[in-house]
């Protein structure tokens, strides 16, 4: 092999170890960073981590805004039609933002049902409604489907 | 051989990326097929929007074949499709029940009014529980119900003459025929 | 009358489009003259029938036709006559007529200004760029045509979203659109030559001008939409990650790419498989981005409808189109020449280095973009990636970037020695680490380890460039020899290289500041009710109600003053509810500054005339958008080298000797 090549081949190898070292990072860094989507039922069963950043949506109870003192801390229920989660929110709401309306929040969980929520979102469009809530919905639907059907039988 | 090789991985790497798309377009929830159909039709008593006294509940449609049309005066293509809508009513085959989602009394009147009414009756979903619960994403959207009033076809988005041709009118008139 | 016209333009412009497509195609490689000789024609004629289609759907809004469905979805009488235009493309089916239009604009733009190419070579680029034409044509009369009618016409449109009633947005799609369609330039090129099996210098010096155009464009019309979404959604954000910005975002790094790997391949000849699978991958990244923003397959703050059948068309048309550029770079690639032979450390491998680095940034951008989509698919569940993973992999990567940056215009071609580029670069070096590291004292500041580097680098990059000045400036006699060298060949590449550069570095500070330095605080207030915010106080003195051309309006007034007690401005953020569509939209208040910008934006009222406000402080902010039009105006001014426009040159690559001398002096 000519110096030459082993320059080359030198080269070569130095940079995809340089490659893999970022791969590593990447992956490492992606891991931290993959938020998972769980439903007030998931949460409700305990399926979902607490601690993890996290992402939960569903509908706004009717009723359950309740606004702390200092105008900015405020809480709300979420609900999949089937169990409900309380989240806590400290800050500026979207303008979107509507009882009745479907969310997804990014933020933890503490305790058995209380999200601390980071950032709320609400979809640009008031007749649109994240595919995921969308799902978790007809998800629980077609559970108590499932029950009336069982039931009728 | 080999040399060639190395220059069939980036459309080698494409094609994974188009299954990844593919894959993903199916799995948009609108384009998989409602779970509510084959089922019953979800159960609901709301008030009717000319009479606010009386109510529409799901037992008045049962019995007979009957289409619900979730609308709104918001919804430009509920206008698109309403000319399709009378259509269907003008043909006497089938009782059109409306949804009125999300909208507001006096609005849903005046339209009615104004661009004709094919419906038997109109229940007023102010809030849109009901609509969540027979899986409505949007407006319009059309349910096809039979005598037992089981859902048989849902239709999203606007409707369209040659969907009343190719699917609407020959379901109603098997569901018809049937017992 | 009118849409049924646009309509039946638009039909003929797709039989053009066919025609464009096959017959100069067919007789280039026929050597058929009559047939090669078609293109030009076909492509104005093309553009003419698009033309008349546009301003037929132009004339639908502006005289509140809502006979027609787009207009009536997406149009209001009350609406001010810009937005009444604008609206055109604000929504799926017009801004798809408006990318056919430009990309037929560019067709024949590259027909009348390729005088000296050859017709054979021509007709090639035309005919690929007809194919695209056809796709995009197509797809809008087939699936989404913007002429259908609506019987019984509605009496009011349904208006245009307001947040894209503002000048911003209103021509932020035409910019991306101009660089998007534009990088089809770079990808007919390309095609044209695999074809053809001639990839030579003549090639990229060709493609080269039109990739630094579209380019510039990207450029700005990136830049724009990060600036509208600072002032407009109201809560100071001005990059999200978000799919649609990333389908931008990704062939601007690849065009980037391509226009650094054509200089290559036009001075030496080198990397010519690269350069071409560059700009391959440059236009279908833009298709993908295309892609990814209509067909619902990812959510995103601002996707269009989602519609999967649509979906389902395009990606039809994008395995087509790049499935098949692949093929035939897969097929003809090898038989390509390798060009000018380097060492292991010169100026090419630096901006090989440079090359692979945004490619990879870019593989980690699309991998986080497609993540949701392939767990979803896999059944892995539903994910979203979070913001810090996006910034991560740039921060990773950018010092690498940036530090190659400064010895890639101070290297020689060919050849270069480590030790002399490392005597020159001493001082540079010296001074970044140095500036770097006296920043991130916590003597200056609040100890910013991100700020020292970010400062840096922009030193680095900084005395680089002042080092190229200074070589070039050495060679040319006095003041007017450095006047006169403006105007010769070559300083177009070399002064657009510094301006561009420089911007990056107006960039880097800028980013690096915001995110580190923002101070940011939402608060309850009363009228009357002060607060001090990074030594500023803001005292809030209520709200009213206002009225707009086609909304209503609460705003509020905010007054600041700074530490001396001297007022600095008076702002009036404003919570606006359009008529038509009825969703509350924010308008912030903004005191824009070269150094900082004050922004306030109203919450919600709590009553007793409290409003929950939220007040920033963003220091550097408008940097990051200085660096974006630095970048284009060094982009514009490469563009506009006088090289390109120069007569005949000869076609392959000079003598190794000549370009030897060439290179060292003008070092452009």
């Amino acid at each position: 092999m000519t110096p030459k090549r082993k320059k080359r081949m030198t080269l070569i190898g130095l940079m995809l170890v340089g490659v893999a070292i970022a791969a590593g990072f990447a992956l490492q860094a992606f891991n931290e960073n993959l938020m998972f989507f769980y439903t007030p039922s998931e949460v409700a069963a305990g399926e979902a981590p607490a601690g993890r950043m996290i992402r939960v949506g569903g509908l706004v109870t009717d009723g359950s805004v309740k606004r702390q003192s200092d105008g900015l801390t405020v809480q709300f229920d979420v609900t999949d039609n089937d169990k409900t989660i309380t989240v806590q929110y400290t800050g500026i709401l979207p303008d979107l933002f509507r009882e009745g309306q479907g969310i997804v929040a990014h933020g933890r969980l503490q305790q058995d049902r209380l999200f601390v929520a980071e950032e709320v979102l609400a979809k640009h469009d008031e007749n649109y409604m994240p595919p995921e809530v969308a799902d978790a919905l007809k998800a629980t639907h077609d559970k108590a489907v499932g029950n009336t059907t069982e039931q009728v039988n | 051989m080999s040399r060639y090789l190395r220059y069939l991985v980036p459309l080698a790497i494409f094609f994974i990326l188009v299954a990844f798309l593919y894959r993903g377009l199916s799995l948009d929830p609108k384009r998989v097929p409602s779970p509510l159909v084959g089922k019953p039709m979800p159960e609901f008593s709301l008030p009717r929007l000319k009479d606010p006294a009386a109510t529409l509940s799901d037992s008045d449609l049962k019995g007979k074949v009957s289409v619900l049309n979730i609308w709104a005066t918001w919804c430009v293509s509920c206008r698109a499709e309403h000319e399709v809508l009378l259509q269907l009513a003008n043909t006497g085959l089938v009782n059109i029940y409306g949804l009125n989602y999300k909208d507001e009394r006096a609005k849903a009147q005046q339209w009615l009014q104004q661009l004709g009414d094919p419906y038997v009756a109109n229940a007023f979903d102010a809030d849109g529980r009901t609509g969540i619960d027979w899986g409505v994403y949007g407006a319009p959207e059309t349910f096809i119900m039979d005598k037992l009033g089981m859902i048989r076809h849902k239709h999203i988005g606007p409707l369209t003459v040659e969907a009343l041709n190719s699917t609407i009118l020959p379901l109603i008139a098997e569901l018809q025929a049937t017992p | 009358m009118i849409p049924e016209l646009g309509n039946f333009a638009l039909i003929l412009s797709l039989c053009l489009a066919v025609v464009l497509a096959t017959v100069p195609m067919i007789g280039s490689l026929n050597n058929t003259p009559g047939w090669v000789a078609l293109a030009r024609p076909a492509a104005l004629g093309q553009f003419t029938f698009l033309l008349i289609s546009f301003a037929c759907l132009v004339n639908a809004f502006l005289s509140n036709d809502f006979s027609v469905l787009y207009v009536a979805q997406n149009g209001n009488s009350q609406l001010p006559i810009i937005y009444k235009i604008s609206a055109v493309w604000g929504a799926h089916e017009g801004s798809l007529l408006l990318w056919a239009l430009i990309l037929g604009t560019w067709t024949v733009a590259v027909s009348l200004f390729s005088r000296k190419l050859p017709a054979e070579v021509l007709a090639r680029v035309l005919s690929v760029m007809g194919m695209v034409s056809i796709g995009f044509i197509s797809f809008m009369l087939f699936t989404s045509n913007p002429f259908d009618r609506v019987f019984p016409a509605p009496l009011e449109g349904g208006d245009l979203n307001p947040l894209l009633q503002d000048f911003g947005l209103a021509i932020h799609p035409p910019m991306l659109y101009m660089g998007y369609v534009g990088l089809s330039v770079a990808f007919s090129f390309a095609i044209a030559a695999l074809i053809g099996g001639k990839l030579d210098a003549a090639w990229a010096r060709w493609s080269r001008p039109w990739t630094l155009i579209a380019w510039v464009f990207l450029t700005i019309g990136i830049t724009l939409g990060s600036w509208w979404a600072y002032y407009e959604l109201g809560w100071g954000g001005w990059w999200f990650w978000d799919p649609v910005e990333n389908a931008s975002f990704m062939p601007w790094l690849v065009a980037t790419a391509l226009i650094h790997s054509l200089a290559v391949t036009e001075k030496r000849g080198a990397f010519k498989r690269w350069t071409v699978l560059l700009a391959l991958l440059a236009f279908s990244l833009s298709l993908l981005g295309t892609f990814l923003v209509r067909s619902g397959v990812l959510t995103s703050v601002h996707s269009f409808a989602a519609d999967p059948e649509r979906g389902l068309f395009i990606l039809v048309f994008l395995c087509i189109v790049i499935g098949g550029s692949l093929m035939l770079y897969a097929w003809r690639a090898p038989d390509v020449s390798s060009g000018g032979k380097f060492d292991l450390f010169c100026r090419e491998t630096l901006l090989l280095g440079n090359n692979v680095l945004l490619v990879v940034i870019t593989a980690f951008i699309l991998l986080g973009t497609l993540a949701p989509l392939i767990y979803d698919a896999m059944g892995w569940g539903k994910i979203s990636v979070g913001f810090p993973w996006f910034t991560a992999m740039f921060v990773i990567f950018t010092p690498f970037l940036v530090f190659i940056m400064g010895m890639g215009p101070l290297s020689r071609w060919k050849k270069q020695d480590p030790g002399d580029l490392a005597r020159q670069l001493r001082m540079a070096l010296l001074l970044s680490i140095g500036g770097g590291v006296l920043l991130a004292l916590p003597l200056f500041h609040q100890g910013s380890a991100s700020m020292g580097l970010a400062v840096a680098l922009s030193l680095w990059l900084l005395s680089s460039l002042l080092l190229s000045l200074r070589q070039r400036f050495r060679y040319r006699k006095g003041l007017a020899g450095i006047l006169k060298d403006f105007g010769a060949r070559g300083s177009g590449s070399f002064y657009g290289m510094i301006i561009a550069h420089l911007g990056i570095a107006f960039f880097i500070i800028g980013i690096t500041s915001v995110t580190q330095f923002d101070v940011e605080q939402d608060i309850r207030m009363s009228p009357g009710q002060t607060v001090e915010l990074a030594g500023h106080t803001f005292r809030f003195e209520g709200a009213k109600a206002v009225r707009g051309p086609n909304y209503q309006a609460d705003q509020g007034t905010i007054r600041v003053f700074n530490a001396d007690g001297q007022e600095v401005a008076v702002l009036n953020p404003e919570k606006r509810t359009y008529t038509v569509q009825t969703r509350p939209m924010t308008e912030a208040g903004i005191d824009a500054g070269f150094l900082r910008d004050i922004y306030v934006s109203l919450g919600e009222t709590l009553g007793n005339g409290d409003w929950s406000l939220r007040l920033y402080y963003k220091p550097l902010v408008r940097w990051i958008w200085l660096g974006g039009i630095l970048m284009g105006i060094g982009g514009l001014l490469a563009a506009a080298d006088r090289r390109y426009r120069m007569a005949s040159r000869p076609e392959t690559v000079a003598a190794p000797a000549t370009a030897e001398r060439l290179a060292t002096e003008s070092h452009s």
